[in-house]
């Protein structure tokens, strides 16, 4: 690759061709100040901060979006770029509603941030904030413009990461802002809820909807046993909140938490996720083995993957898993299999789910099946976001939290489950109790490391005692229709399907870098947690989820086995197509 | 046949706004009237430029200059000079002080100008490919197909003219074509910038509507040049006669084998598409522009990479804008060496503008390069009307600044405008006398670029709006002293941090202004004075009493009606409701209605 050599603040850099000025200077230990850019997005250039000077020429830069060039002098700070720079916050600032202490945003705030790096102590212009009405309508994320400072970032990340174009700059001047197309409600548009735009606002104009409150009222009820559910993404990402790195696995503390916030009993997602392998890898058998359904088989874990498809893709419904979500089977079984255990009814159980994702309170009202139990299975979604802050409220010391234990009914997880938390995990995990359920018998090597990783769309091909099959893993949203069009395609020439068996996840790098997780996700960041996840993998007593005990025992004991008849009642969901706009 | 008479009625947009349509019918009613229609040429043309005195007809060969010519006139102007051979002395030009007629050469609006750009508008019919033919027309086309030019034979051609860019950057047009050639590329654009929005500015739309064609060869060989095969016109859609004129001539040109495929037998193609722009300034800035075109928000992106290297769909594409285009058949056909002896070392050719403002020729001038201000406001635009005083003026619209009479003498090129602190700009040119107020002259540029910025960076959406909020409080008294150095910093920061030229350059007017008329704009803030007297939170329409006879003009000109009084007594204005508009002062015959 060429290189180009070049200075900054006289220091000699020598960069890739293309390095923008912003990473190059990085290399020499200067972090240009930066609003607008994130490193998940194409340099968009809108807030002129990050700007710099040529040496001997009038011209300032912005280091965001300028390779840096062949014997080219920068100059990254002096007393007229921090006084430019100064002034352009102080512009932002004075459109940004000065509401720090009540924002979802406080002290973790991009815009806040670079007002205290900049000491700005007073306000030399007057307050222009716009007057607009927050937008609620989706169950998810909440819109709030008036806090908007236009960067850009949730437009670039819904239409090219996501491919979902919910959201558009409308307006011009000063009267711009982001909002769906036509101005319609977020809940009308094609929004898939993700989260994706919240977790890369840099302040408080996009956040998930707070159920921190419900959740508090909910265990002040004595007549109704409390349960808690934790999925597997949580673990790696929440320690972030609390000092602890990327990647950290905080299980245990995370279950101590739980309790110690009033939850009766706390249940591990990662248990469901096992028992979504012995449904999903039972049905893989069932169509790709026995021909009963239609091939490729397509994972269904993720919400918004499947409001994507039924919004854009519903011909692929007899394609989809009727499996639920990991979370969605938990809270079934909870108000019914465990509460029958304990002699309670169905709406005794109190049931709140810890989520990576905005899209899971979405989820839960999905359709009629997720009242499966009898009534509505979960009460309450909260991200890992709000744990933290319900945890931090409450005063409870998370770093010198004991270890604690999960209740183990359905508690006890295998490595399988845990790996649902990144991308490429359900399809490892699937093959893992696939072949056994296809072979009857136990793989010597059970990582399949092909699925594994950042790439967007990943392929391998599984030997299984001489059958091929094809798996095709893809995350970020905008990759699965690199995915989904070649299913489509075949389909329609009614040519073999390229691939057997499909996992999508809307997120980058998988539910780990999901729209609820603590803020600054990074690739750097997602690498980390993804490590994490395949770490507690490698530590678990059991790698498969059919050696699960917990799981071997609700068959024997309730379901009788997967794809029974009580399976599909609890276990199982319907699609349905749904207009890209609904109004 | 031969005619015996040309009869050419301006058919540009100002003289169609004044009923240059139903003229042309009225005088093609007139010779069928006379029996005479096949004796003489009647012709619908392209702007003449002296839009001042429009609508205005020509009749050659004597070349009587009408002007201000009403339909209802149209039949004397047959039945008498064409029929009698009697000119109709009331509707000829007359220059200022003078009794004679004046022929078109003799007219001083149009002796000190140099029509490279606008050298077929007025003279042919726009709608007519064989006129353009005539007049040389895409000979410069078939010499660089047929004539054995390369493309490194025209980039060489162009070096040699010196011209530059004349959407206001200025930047060497040899060179942007030579980018672009450069470029290895399955698939290369050229596109015409037709986006013109400069309030006031009309020199591109007069070329589109006078002379289509010369923008239809230019990118042509543009597209030879660069090795592209497609062209877009992207032109705003108020400018719906330019673009029918443009539609027909392309599809003229089609027609006779100078679009399309295999161009005169060449295997060079070469197709144009219109695309038409919703009214965003912004859409100018090339960036925007492009994205227009895609079908995209009308945003700006930061360059590199430039559109000569990664432009159209991330394709090679060269943008040069309407007057650019325009200079290039003429470039090729007579050369680049001949061009060069027009104008100045470092600005070569001519520069049109769009003259407006208080100017007794508003009109569009084409001059040489480095002609003075000072010639084109009193030598071409015959000064001020109304014995006013020259105040200043505005070159490069809402992006340039003023320039005041200390520099009237100044020769117009990039380089000198652009020391005054003003810019070329794509050449609009407004002049302001004594009544004009400079704060308000800056406020309503300002206005306009608020009202224009696209709102994606922060330095122009943000500070635009508070650089115009100053210069408010300033027109109504309540700014205060700290408010320079507001704009200072906001002006800085807008020069320096925008993304595209439209932020960059907002601040100009105001720090023009306040560069140049300390007092002025120093009176408002620290007397609460609008000396000019326009600002209306700063000024009061009273009646003095010892002069007031009582007429009640005043009261019945009153739009609001706030001013009491019976006939033969003394008027007053209720201040409470007075709007300032200046009616009464205007009306008053006694100097009895004071402005303070």
């Amino acid at each position: 690759m060429k290189e180009v050599n070049c200075t900054i603040n006289g220091v000699t850099v020598t960069v890739p061709q293309g390095t923008s000025i912003l990473q190059a200077a990085k290399t020499v230990n200067v972090n240009i100040p930066i609003l607008c850019y994130h490193p998940d997005l194409p340099a968009w250039a809108a807030c002129g901060i990050c700007v710099v000077k040529i040496e001997n020429s009038p011209k300032m830069v912005r280091a965001c979006a300028t390779a840096a060039g062949e014997g080219m002098a920068y100059i990254t700070h002096d007393a007229e770029l921090h006084q430019v720079r100064k002034t352009v916050i102080e512009l932002i600032l004075s459109t940004h509603p000065n509401s720090c202490l009540t924002c979802p945003r406080n002290q973790n705030c991009e815009l806040q941030r670079l007002a205290a790096d900049f000491g700005i102590r007073e306000m030399p212009f007057e307050m222009n904030v716009p007057e607009i009405e927050a937008d609620k309508s989706t169950p998810s994320i909440v819109l709030d413009p008036e806090k908007c400072v236009k960067c850009g970032r949730c437009v670039a990340v819904c239409q090219g990461m996501q491919d979902v174009w919910a959201l558009e700059f409308i307006g011009r001047g000063d009267e711009t802002r982001m909002a769906p197309a036509g101005d319609i409600a977020l809940n009308d548009s094609p929004c898939i809820k993700c989260g994706q735009c919240s977790a890369h606002c840099p302040v408080g104009a996009i956040y998930e909807h707070d159920h921190t409150r419900a959740v508090l009222e909910g265990l002040r009820d004595e007549n109704r046993v409390s349960v808690a559910q934790v999925a597997p993404a949580v673990r790696v990402a929440i320690g972030e909140e609390f000092g602890y790195e990327p990647g950290d696995i905080q299980t245990g503390k995370l279950y101590a938490a739980l309790r110690r916030l009033g939850f009766d009993v706390v249940f591990d997602t990662n248990w469901a996720a096992d028992l979504t392998i012995m449904e999903e890898g039972s049905e893989f058998v069932r169509r790709f083995v026995h021909g009963e359904g239609e091939i490729p088989l397509i994972t269904t874990c993720c919400p918004s993957w499947v409001d994507y498809m039924e919004k854009y893709y519903h011909e692929l419904i007899p394609n989809f898993s009727t499996a639920k979500s990991p979370q969605m089977m938990l809270a079934s079984m909870a108000k019914t299999y465990y509460a029958q255990k304990i002699g309670k009814g169905p709406c005794d159980i109190f049931m709140t789910s810890v989520m990576p994702c905005t899209s899971k309170k979405y989820e839960i009202a999905r359709g009629d099946d997720m009242y499966s139990s009898g009534c509505q299975d979960i009460d309450y979604s909260i991200t890992t976001r709000e744990l933290a802050r319900m945890i931090k409220s409450a005063g409870i010391d998370f770093r010198n939290l004991p270890d604690e234990e999960v209740d183990e009914a359905l508690g006890i997880y295998t490595g399988a489950g845990t790996i649902f938390g990144a991308s490429g995990g359900v399809m490892e995990a699937a093959l893992r109790t696939a072949y056994h359920l296809v072979t009857g018998k136990e793989l010597e090597k059970v990582d399949f490391e092909a699925v594994r990783g950042m790439e967007g769309v990943k392929e391998s091909v599984i030997d299984v005692e001489g059958t091929e099959v094809r798996v095709a893993v893809a995350h970020q949203m905008g990759n699965a229709k690199r995915v989904v069009d070649a299913v489509m395609e075949a389909k329609r020439k009614g040519e073999d399907p390229p691939w057997h068996f499909i996992e999508i996840m809307a997120c980058r790098g998988g539910c780990i870098a999901g729209g609820g997780q603590p803020y600054g996700a990074t690739d750097e960041v997602r690498l980390k947690r993804i490590a994490g996840i395949y770490r507690d993998d490698v530590q678990s007593t059991y790698r498969c989820s059919h050696h699960n005990p917990q799981i071997k025992a609700i068959y024997d004991e309730f379901l009788g086995e997967p794809l029974s008849e009580k399976s599909h009642k609890y276990l199982h969901t319907h699609y349905t197509p749904r207009p890209i706009y609904s109004k | 046949m031969a005619f015996h008479h040309y009869v050419l009625v301006c058919g540009g947009t100002g003289c169609v706004s004044s009923k240059a349509d139903d003229l042309f019918g009225e005088l093609a009613k007139a010779l069928d009237q006379e029996g005479i229609r096949d004796d003489v040429q009647l012709v619908k043309t392209g702007c003449f430029g002296f839009c001042e005195q429009g609508p205005i007809v020509k009749v050659l060969p004597e070349e009587s200059f009408y002007v201000g010519v009403k339909p209802a006139d149209a039949a004397e102007i047959v039945s008498e000079h064409i029929v009698k051979g009697r000119q109709v002395d009331r509707l000829l030009y007359k220059e200022e002080d003078s009794k004679v007629h004046a022929k078109v050469d003799d007219i001083s609006f149009y002796q000190k100008q140099f029509r490279i750009v606008l050298r077929n508008c007025g003279f042919i019919d726009p709608e007519n490919i064989d006129e353009y033919i005539a007049r040389d027309g895409y000979l410069a086309l078939e010499r660089a197909l047929t004539g054995g030019m390369t493309p490194d034979d025209i980039i060489e051609e162009l070096k040699e003219s010196g011209l530059r860019g004349r959407g206001g950057a200025g930047f060497p047009t040899w060179q942007k074509w030579g980018f672009s050639k450069a470029v290895e590329a399955d698939q290369k654009y050229v596109v015409c910038n037709a986006d013109e929005g400069d309030p006031g500015a009309y020199m591109d739309r007069s070329v589109l509507e006078g002379d289509p064609h010369s923008i239809i060869e230019a990118m042509a060989i543009a597209g030879y040049t660069c090795g592209a095969d497609t062209g877009f016109v992207y032109c705003r859609a108020e400018y719906p006669l330019a673009i029918h004129r443009l539609e027909v001539a392309i599809k003229q040109a089609t027609e006779a084998g100078l679009l399309g495929d295999n161009i005169l037998g060449t295997d060079f193609s070469f197709t144009i598409e219109i695309r038409l722009g919703a009214g965003a300034f912004v859409c100018g800035e090339e960036t925007a522009l492009l994205a227009s075109i895609e079908g995209k928000r009308g945003m700006p992106i930061p360059r590199p990479p430039f559109p000569a290297v990664k432009g159209l769909w991330e394709k090679p594409t060269v943008i040069n804008n309407v007057e650019t285009l325009a200079n290039i058949p003429v470039i090729i056909s007579r050369g680049g060496e001949w061009f060069a002896k027009v104008g100045t070392e470092k600005s070569r050719g001519t520069k049109v503008f769009a003259l407006t403002g208080k100017i007794k020729n508003s009109g569009l001038v084409e001059v040489p390069m480095g002609t003075t201000l000072r010639d084109i406001i009193y030598n071409i635009g015959g000064g001020i009307p109304d014995g006013r005083a020259f105040k200043a003026v505005q070159t490069g619209g809402p992006s340039g600044g003023v320039i005041t009479a200390d520099y009237l003498d100044t020769p117009i090129d990039y380089e000198h405008l652009q020391e005054l602190g003003s810019i070329m700009g794509s050449g609009g040119m407004i002049v302001m006398d004594e009544d004009d107020c400079m704060l308000d002259v800056a406020k309503f540029y300002l206005e306009f670029t608020v009202e224009e910025s696209c709102g994606k960076c922060a330095p122009c959406r943000v500070g635009g709006r508070k650089l115009y909020n100053i210069l408010d409080r300033m027109a109504k008294g309540t700014a205060e002293e700290e408010d320079f150095g507001r704009i200072e910093d906001i002006g800085q920061a807008m020069k320096r941090a925008s993304l595209c030229g439209l932020g960059q350059t907002a601040p100009n007017p105001v720090l023009s202004v306040i560069k140049y008329f300390p007092e002025e704009i120093g009176a408002h803030v620290k007397e609460g004075r609008c000396p000019a007297g326009v600002c209306k939170g700063l000024i009061q329409y009273y009646i003095d009493p010892e002069k007031c006879i009582g007429c009640t003009l005043c009261a019945r000109r009153c739009p609001v009606n706030v001013i009491a009084g019976e006939r033969k007594e003394v008027h007053v204005i209720d201040q409470n409701g007075c709007i300032k508009c200046g009616e009464c002062f205007d009306a008053c015959k006694f100097g009895a209605v004071i402005r303070r």
